[in-house]
């Protein structure tokens, strides 16, 4: 699924990834923990193709593209979706005329016609009951006004609408309740099939209870330092990042 | 444009009129004739408003007037469909259609509502003596801009619009005003409208070009709202862009009337609008919306000037503009709020994006507040289309240019939303969203074939 060799990256002139490797298979899901400042939101950021960051190395293969190469639209629409920390708010444009556009570039992109108003109002609805979104926030602007667990419940639902391949969630669970992330937790998991991966940045052990990773790396300093299996985000938990970043610097 | 001195440009208007003033005041009413002498020596004495002046202080209007224009004493031949230019322009609106072909009222392609006056001026004069030497160049005269007083003096055309009190028109009044010819013209067209007590109106004023001639239309109208009265007004101006158009639009409100009044700039090389609002009468309100989207080397000037005279009035403006290649915008929003004018309610708001690195926008609020118990507030700001909001929308798969012009369309959405006849608002957002990409901004299926610009 996704492939990255030893991805550098920078912004402003300063370093922020200094080498990252890490192989994604489909089916798997991979968290990324690390104290503030390692790289996670970085790291998000140039898969997605954000142009603040500019990439100074290596290799990035997504379903076996040359990820790097491509504009942030056409990684978007083979099928990588981001759900973004802080969502934006778009005043003036409607949630419906957003997503429709999103959908049917996408189909428009995989050489499939656009879908009909119908079919279109059908989807909004099955998928917005999934994820468990009320439909009055689909019906107002993108996010506007939105409370920070509706933003967040919002980026499932476009998720849902969008159907991935590869789902970047950074960090999904900050600021939301204990029910908020179990309802988007929930809405990730039942979005889960064995063609499609995810990427779950967080800084908590928390989330994790919710959406089991297969992998847990651990970024430091613009690196992966330590990769493990779940319990690794379990002993990060209780340890805090202190003894691997002892580890780290007395290398 | 053309650099030419003001100098010139004033002598030259000032020996037409001498040459011609018999023929001007041929047949027109007396109301008219009589101020056309003391407003060519205004303009004689002042010239034409400088850049830099107090109203002008971003826009040199010289450009407009420096190319040679022939000027119509007699109504043109031409005449114009009325059925196909409404239903180019708003298809699927119910109108009652004025048309006005190079300033002149066609009084064949025009139906009026029953109960309501609406003709040219020199019979509008004799149908409604009293009422037209009332109001004729009241508001005018007061304003010191010489191109209003090259209007009064030049005056032949335009149209005269009395709705009578406690009158509702049940449908919008459509003014189609339309500028053809195979030669340079300027147009003085001038406009006199009453909205008697009680009465609610709505009216759509369409500006076309239907040759790709350089025209100069230098507007006037006046409108007079009476106790109570109810009055939209929608412009749309859509000049081929080697033309100039100055519209200037003073309005009189009295007691308890309301006005919605909607500027729709899409083309035309050079734009100045004026609208100046008197709040004459408490409980007033008057709200008040702009939108210019210019592009490649057009000039749009926008000046407001509200007159709070009396207590207890409301006013609210919005105008924005979407400036793309090398446009050049302009706000001007004077607030005078006089010391008697107690609980006056007074809001501005001037919001631009510059989507071009090479286009600009000035922008210039000027309130002058003499009474201390309101409400005033305004607000100006220059940006660019947000990136944050451009990059959330590419994640999701939607490709840069449609990104943008779905920001756009949604910045204009705020004074689109404002339009009360439903109809004509859709048909705005689809002539928005042609504008910015580029394509002919009105008239899918017109015969006019007014593109190419």
């Amino acid at each position: 699924m996704l492939t990255i060799k030893d991805l550098r990256a920078s912004i402003d002139g300063k370093p922020i990834l200094k080498g990252i490797n890490l192989h994604i298979n489909a089916g798997e899901i991979h968290a990324i923990m690390g104290p503030n400042g390692s790289g996670k939101s970085t790291l998000s950021s140039v898969l997605t193709g954000n142009s603040r960051f500019t990439v100074d190395g290596g290799e990035v293969t997504f379903l076996g593209k040359n990820l790097l190469e491509l504009p942030p639209e056409d990684r978007a629409r083979m099928g990588l979706f981001m759900s973004f920390q802080y969502p934006v708010e778009i005043p003036g444009v409607s949630m419906v005329n957003f997503m429709r556009a999103a959908v049917n570039e996408k189909r428009k992109f995989n050489g499939l016609p656009a879908l009909s108003a119908a079919e279109y109002l059908k989807m909004m609805r099955e998928k917005s009951q999934l994820v468990e979104i009320d439909s009055r926030l689909t019906s107002r602007f993108v996010n506007e006004g939105f409370s920070g667990g509706e933003k967040k419940r919002n980026e499932i639902f476009q998720m849902a609408m969008l159907e991935p391949r590869l789902s970047i969630l950074d960090e999904t669970d900050s600021g939301l309740d204990i029910d908020a992330l179990r309802i988007v937790a929930s809405g990730v998991n039942k979005l889960k099939t064995p063609e499609t991966s995810a990427i779950v940045i967080t800084h908590y052990q928390r989330l994790l209870d919710y959406i089991v990773p297969d992998v847990v790396h651990v970024l430091y300093n613009g690196q992966i330092v330590k990769t493990g299996s779940k319990e690794l985000a379990l002993e990060l938990e209780e340890k805090g990042y202190d003894w691997i970043k002892s580890e780290f610097d007395n290398k | 444009m053309e650099k030419v001195s003001s100098t010139a440009i004033k002598n030259k208007l000032t020996a037409l009129y001498i040459q011609y003033a018999s023929n001007i005041a041929y047949r027109m009413p007396a109301a008219m004739n009589r101020v056309r002498e003391e407003s060519i020596r205004k303009v004689a004495q002042k010239g034409l408003p400088q850049k830099g002046c107090e109203r002008y202080r971003f826009t040199d209007i010289m450009g407009a007037f420096g190319h040679t224009y022939a000027y119509m004493i007699e109504r043109p031949t031409i005449s114009v469909d009325s059925k196909k230019a409404f239903h180019c322009a708003v298809p699927g609106l119910d109108t009652y259609t004025i048309t006005i072909a190079n300033g002149w009222i066609d009084a064949a392609n025009s139906t009026v509502p029953d109960g309501v006056v609406a003709t040219g001026l020199a019979e509008g004069a004799q149908r409604c003596p009293d009422l037209f030497a009332q109001h004729y160049n009241r508001l005018a005269a007061a304003k010191d801009d010489t191109t209003i007083s090259l209007n009064t003096a030049f005056a032949r055309s335009g149209i005269f619009l009395y709705i009578p009190d406690n009158v509702t028109i049940d449908k919008p009044i459509q003014v189609v005003n339309i500028l053809s010819g195979d030669n340079p013209l300027m147009v003085n067209q001038r406009n006199l409208i009453v909205a008697g007590c009680g009465s609610q109106a709505k009216i759509v004023f369409c500006d076309h070009t239907l040759s790709e001639r350089q025209f100069l239309l230098n507007n006037v109208t006046e409108i007079v709202m009476l106790d109570g009265s109810q009055l939209d007004c929608y412009s749309i101006q859509n000049l081929n862009d080697h033309s100039s158009q100055i519209s200037s639009v003073m309005i009189e409100q009295n007691t308890d009337s309301q006005l919605l009044a909607n500027t729709l700039t899409l083309h035309g090389g050079f734009v100045r609008n004026n609208l100046e609002v008197l709040m004459n009468g408490s409980h007033a309100e008057a709200n008040i919306y702009g939108l210019s989207l210019p592009n490649g080397h057009q000039h749009v000037d926008n000046f407001t000037y509200i007159d709070h005279a009396v207590p207890e009035c409301t006013s609210y403006e919005l105008y924005k503009n979407v400036l793309n290649g090398h446009a050049v915008g302009a706000f001007g929003g004077y607030v005078l709020v006089r010391p008697n004018a107690q609980k006056t309610n007074a809001m501005q708001s001037n919001k631009n994006i510059c989507v071009s690195s090479d286009s600009r926008m000035y922008t210039k609020p000027q309130l002058e507040i003499y009474a201390d118990d309101v409400k005033c507030s305004h607000g100006a700001t220059i940006g660019q289309l947000d990136e944050n909001a451009l990059f959330y929308m590419r994640q999701r798969g939607i490709g840069e240019e449609e990104a943008k012009m779905m920001l756009m369309s949604a910045f204009a959405h705020e004074v689109v939303r404002t339009i009360r006849i439903p109809i004509l608002a859709d048909r705005y957002a689809e002539m928005i969203e042609n504008r910015l990409r580029g394509k002919q901004a009105a008239c899918g299926e017109c015969f006019m074939k007014c593109d190419k610009r």
